[in-house]
C-alpha cells in the first residue's frame, strides 16, 4: 500500500501529467484553483507550460493555440468561468482541437456560492455551445476517478478531436480523502493520430474515419485552423451538401463511437423491484443508502452510476433498468440528468430526488425515498 | 524571395479598402526578412482583418472576435521558434481589450497589427472603441458621446516596448512592420486606414486627412524605453526548468495497526488562527500510517484571517462513501465561532459522542458525554487547543493512538517544531 492524502483537484493534476498533458492555461477561481497550484508544481519540472490567463476566455484560448501545435492542454474552472469558455468551446468543437476542461462545479446560479458544491452544470456543459454538437463529459466519484478519468479525458480528446468535460464537483475537489498510489488506474496513453503521407487536408477524413489526422501548426506541411465554417481545406465554404455533412461527421464521430467513451458502475441486485441512476460525489450517498436499505429495511436496491455522462450511455441505463419497477433518479440539483433517463426509459415512471442546497444529499434522504415510494 | 501571398485566393477586399495595402506591406516585409512560410503562423480573428489568414500561405489560425491574441499566446509560448503575427481590426481590439493590456504586461514576443478603420466594416459600420466623436455612424448619436480610445497611449501604458502608428497609405510600413516583427517582445503597430465600404459613406477621409492627424500627435513610432525588459517566454522557458517545489504526494509509511474497527467521524470546531486545518491533518496523516481510510473537509471564511474554521474527518476501517457528518463520535469546540457555525452537529450526537468544550466555550445542548478543559489555566494557547485536544482523544486510543500521533508529527514538523510540540502533547495528556 502507498497511502496518500489527497483530493480531487490534485488526483485530476496527477492524472493529466500522467496522460502527457504538457500545457495548462486557467484563471483562479474556487473551487478550481487548487488544481492549478498542483499543475503548477508538476508541468514546469517536466519543461510543460502552465500560464494564468488574464481571465477565462484568454486561458482556454491559450490551450487552444497551444493544442494546435501539438501539446496536450487542460485548463480548469468553476461555473463562472464555464460561461466565460463558452465560446472556445464551440470552436473547440468547429476546430476539432483536443482539449480537457476541468469544470470543477459549484454552488449556482450565477456566482452563487464559491465554497458549496453543486452538479449544476450538467446540461450546460452538453448544450453550452453554440450550435448544439456533441461533446464528451466524464464524472469522477472520488479521488481515484479523478486520475484514472483524467487519463480517460486525454485519450478521448486525442483520440476523437474534440473537447472534453471533467465533471467535478466541490465536494470531491476539495475534501481530501486516502489514496493508495499503487491502485492508480494507468491506462495506455493515446496519442493524437498524425498524418500519414500525401496531400495533407487539415479537416480531411479518409473513407471510413470521422476523425482528421493531425498535423501541427508550426510543421513544414502548412496548417490551417479556423473557427468559421470550412471545407477539408480549412478555407470557409458556403457549399450546404459539405457543411450538412461536415456537421452530421461532427456528431457521428462522438455518437457512433460511444462505446469505448462509456464508464460506468453498476449493482444489479436480483431481487431488487428499484433502481437508483446517479452520478458524481452524490454516488457515494447513494451506496450508503443502499447499504442502509438492505441491512435495516431488507430492501435490495440495484445502482447505476454514471461516469460518461455524455454521450449518454443509453443501453447501459435500458439495460439496468430492464427489471425493476421504479427508477428513482437522484442528483445535487433541481432534475437535469434525469431528463436523459426520461428519454431512454420512454413513457416508464421515473422518479427524480434533487437538492440543490449547497450541502452533500445525505444517505438517510435517498433511503427515504425508496421507503416512502 | 517570392511573396507569400496565396495565388490561389486573392485579395477580397472592397476597392480602395487600405486593407489591402496593409496586406502588401505584409508580405513584402515577410520578403524582406527571408521568412520561411512555414516558420510564420497568421493569427486573426472576426472582421475583415480576419480575412488576413486567408490570403498568406503560412501556417494559420483564425477564432472569434478578439480573441487572436490568446490563441497566439498559446502558439508562441509552445513554438518560441515561431515567428507569430496576429491581425486584428479595432472592432476586435475593443472587444478583446483585456488580452491587449496583458499582452503588453506580459510582454511575449508577438508582434500585433491593429487595423483600425474606426468602425465595424463588416456589420455595417457601426462605432467602435476608436471612432472619432465627431464622426457620423449607423450608431445615431452614441458615438459621440464615447471618448474614443488611443491604442498607442493605452499599450505604452499597458507596458508594451514596441509601439507604433502608421498609415496603411505611407510608404514606411513595410520597415515598420519589419521592425515591429523583428522586435525581441510584444510589437503593437496601430495602421490607420480607410473603410470605403462603409465609414467613407458618411465621412470624408482620405491619406492626407489620416497624415494630418497622425501628425498632430505625439510621435510613436517604436521602441518604447521605459519598458523595456527580457522577453516573457524566454523568461518562462528558463524558470520552468527549476526542480518542483513544495510538498510532493510521498506516501505514508504504514508503520501500525488500526485502533479502531469501525467509522469515526470526527469534528473540530474553532476559529481561524487556530490552526484546526492543520490538526485535521496531522490527525488524518496519523490515521493513514494505520492503513485506515480517511476523509477531510474543510470549511473556512474566504476572509482567512477571520472567522469560523471547520474540518470534518472520517476515519474508518472500510472505504469511505459519504463524506457528511451524520454520527459524530468526537466533537472539539475550541470557539464560540466555529460552534456557532455548526449547531446542526449536537443534534447528531448519541451518547456515545465525545463532546470535548474548552470553558470558554457555549455549546447547545447534545446527548454526548461532555469534557471542559479549562485551556487557558493551564496555559494552553488558542492556536495549541486543537493539538491538545487531539492528543486527547489518541490517550483513549480512538480514533488513533498516540503512537501514531507522535509519528505523524514527526514526519510533519522539524525537530525543533516536534519538541515543542511533543511538550504541548505532554500537557494536554496531563488533561483529565
Amino acid at each position: 500500500m502507498q497511502l496518500v492524502l489527497t483530493d480531487g483537484n490534485e488526483a485530476i493534476a496527477m492524472g493529466a501529467a500522467y496522460a502527457g498533458c504538457r500545457f495548462f492555461a486557467a484563471y483562479p477561481i474556487t473551487p478550481a484553483s487548487t488544481l492549478f497550484s498542483s499543475m503548477l508544481r508538476l508541468l514546469p519540472p517536466k519543461d510543460g507550460i502552465v500560464i494564468q490567463g488574464e481571465d477565462e476566455i484568454a486561458s482556454i484560448g491559450f490551450c487552444l493555440g497551444a493544442s494546435m501545435t501539438g501539446l496536450k492542454a487542460m485548463t480548469a474552472t468553476s461555473g463562472p468561468g464555464l460561461s466565460l469558455y463558452s465560446e472556445n468551446i464551440s470552436f473547440a468543437i468547429a476546430g476539432e482541437i483536443p482539449i480537457v476542461i476541468v469544470n470543477v462545479m459549484r454552488q449556482g446560479p450565477s456566482t452563487g456560492s464559491a465554497t458549496r458544491g453543486a452538479d449544476g452544470d450538467v446540461q450546460f456543459m452538453r448544450w453550452g455551445n453554440s450550435g448544439g454538437l456533441p461533446v464528451i463529459v466524464l464524472a469522477p466519484v472520488d479521488v481515484r476517478d479523478c486520475f484514472a478519468l483524467t487519463v480517460h479525458a486525454f485519450n478521448l480528446a486525442e483520440r476523437f478531436r474534440c473537447p472534453v468535460f471533467i465533471a467535478s464537483n466541490k465536494e470531491i475537489a476539495m475534501t481530501r480523502e486516502t489514496l493508495n498510489m499503487a491502485s492508480l488506474e494507468k491506462s495506455a496513453v493515446i496519442e493524437r493520430t498524425g498524418h500519414a503521407g500525401g496531400p495533407f487536408h487539415p479537416f480531411g477524413v479518409d473513407a471510413g474515419n470521422d476523425v482528421p489526422a493531425f498535423l501541427p501548426i508550426g510543421g513544414s506541411t502548412l496548417v490551417r485552423q479556423t473557427s468559421s465554417t470550412h471545407g477539408k481545406d480549412g478555407y470557409i465554404t458556403t457549399d450546404p451538401d459539405f457543411i450538412q455533412a461536415g456537421v452530421a461527421r461532427l456528431k457521428r464521430k462522438i455518437d457512433a463511437h460511444a462505446d469505448p467513451i462509456h464508464r460506468f458502475d453498476q449493482t444489479i441486485e436480483k431481487e431488487a423491484r428499484w433502481l437508483i441512476v446517479t452520478y458524481g460525489v452524490t454516488a457515494r450517498a447513494v451506496r450508503e443508502a443502499v447499504r442502509m436499505l438492505r441491512e435495516t429495511y431488507q430492501t435490495p436496491v440495484s445502482t447505476l452510476v454514471i461516469k460518461s455522462l455524455w454521450p449518454v450511455p443509453e443501453a447501459a441505463i435500458a439495460a439496468a433498468a430492464e427489471n425493476v419497477d421504479h427508477v428513482l433518479v437522484v442528483e445535487m440539483n433541481l432534475g437535469q440528468y434525469v431528463h436523459e433517463i426520461r428519454r431512454v426509459l420512454c413513457g416508464r415512471k421515473v422518479d427524480f430526488f434533487g437538492k440543490m442546497s449547497g450541502q452533500l444529499i445525505t444517505p438517510k434522504q435517498i433511503s427515504q425515498q425508496v421507503i416512502d415510494g | 524571395m517570392d511573396s507569400l501571398l496565396n495565388p490561389d485566393r486573392p485579395p477580397v477586399f472592397c476597392p480602395g479598402c487600405s486593407h489591402e495595402r496593409s496586406l502588401k506591406a505584409l508580405d513584402q516585409a515577410f520578403r524582406h526578412m527571408r521568412l520561411a512560410r512555414d516558420k510564420i503562423v497568421m493569427v486573426s480573428d472576426i472582421g475583415c482583418s480576419g480575412l488576413f489568414d486567408t490570403f498568406f500561405n503560412t501556417h494559420a489560425f483564425h477564432g472569434l472576435h478578439g480573441r487572436a491574441l490568446t490563441y497566439a499566446t498559446g502558439i508562441k509560448l509552445s513554438r518560441p521558434d515561431l515567428k507569430v503575427v496576429v491581425t486584428m481590426g479595432d472592432g476586435g481590439l475593443g472587444i478583446g481589450g483585456a488580452h491587449l493590456l496583458a499582452a503588453c504586461r506580459r510582454n511575449l514576443d508577438l508582434t500585433l497589427l491593429v487595423l483600425n478603420n474606426f468602425n465595424f466594416g463588416m456589420t455595417g459600420g457601426q462605432y467602435s472603441c476608436t471612432t472619432p466623436a465627431d464622426a457620423s455612424t449607423p450608431s445615431a448619436f452614441l458615438s459621440q458621446i464615447e471618448k474614443p480610445m488611443d491604442i498607442c497611449t493605452v499599450a505604452a501604458a499597458a507596458g508594451a516596448p514596441f509601439v507604433a502608428r502608421a498609415s496603411a497609405h505611407r510608404q514606411g510600413l513595410v520597415d515598420l512592420v519589419e521592425r515591429a516583427i523583428t522586435f525581441e517582445g510584444f510589437s503593437i503597430v496601430d495602421i490607420w486606414g480607410i473603410c470605403t465600404g462603409r465609414y467613407l459613406k458618411n465621412n470624408p477621409l482620405n491619406p492626407a486627412g489620416i497624415d494630418a492627424v497622425l501628425h498632430s500627435l505625439p510621435p510613436c513610432s517604436g521602441l518604447v524605453t521605459a519598458n523595456e525588459r527580457p522577453e516573457y517566454g524566454k523568461q518562462h522557458r528558463q524558470k520552468r526548468g527549476l526542480p518542483a517545489t513544495g510538498e510532493s504526494w510521498t506516501p505514508v509509511k504504514s508503520a501500525f495497526s488500526p485502533s479502531i474497527d469501525a467509522q469515526r467521524q470526527v469534528v473540530l470546531l474553532g476559529s481561524a488562527g487556530q490552526k484546526i486545518i492543520s490538526a485535521g491533518f496531522i490527525l488524518a496523516t496519523a490515521a493513514l500510517s494505520a492503513g485506515l481510510q480517511v476523509t477531510q473537509k474543510n470549511e473556512y471564511n474566504i476572509t482567512v484571517m477571520r472567522g469560523p474554521s471547520v474540518t470534518e474527518l472520517i476515519i474508518s476501517p472500510d472505504l469511505i462513501d459519504y463524506t457528511g457528518i451524520e454520527q459524530p463520535a468526537a466533537l472539539v469546540c475550541l470557539s464560540q465561532e466555529g460552534v456557532g457555525k455548526r449547531l446542526d452537529l449536537f443534534r447528531k450526537t448519541s451518547t456515545h459522542c465525545r463532546v470535548i468544550k474548552a470553558a470558554d466555550v457555549r455549546i447547545p445542548p447534545s446527548h454526548g458525554a461532555i469534557l471542559e478543559i479549562d485551556f487557558k489555566a493551564l496555559g494552553i494557547k488558542p492556536n495549541e487547543r486543537a493539538l491538545a485536544a487531539i492528543a486527547l482523544l489518541a490517550k483513549a486510543n480512538d480514533p488513533i493512538t498516540l503512537a501514531m500521533l507522535e509519528t505523524a508529527l514527526k514526519n510533519s514538523l522539524k525537530a525543533a517544531q516536534f519538541q515543542d510540540t511533543m511538550g504541548l502533547i505532554a500537557r494536554g495528556l496531563a488533561l483529565k
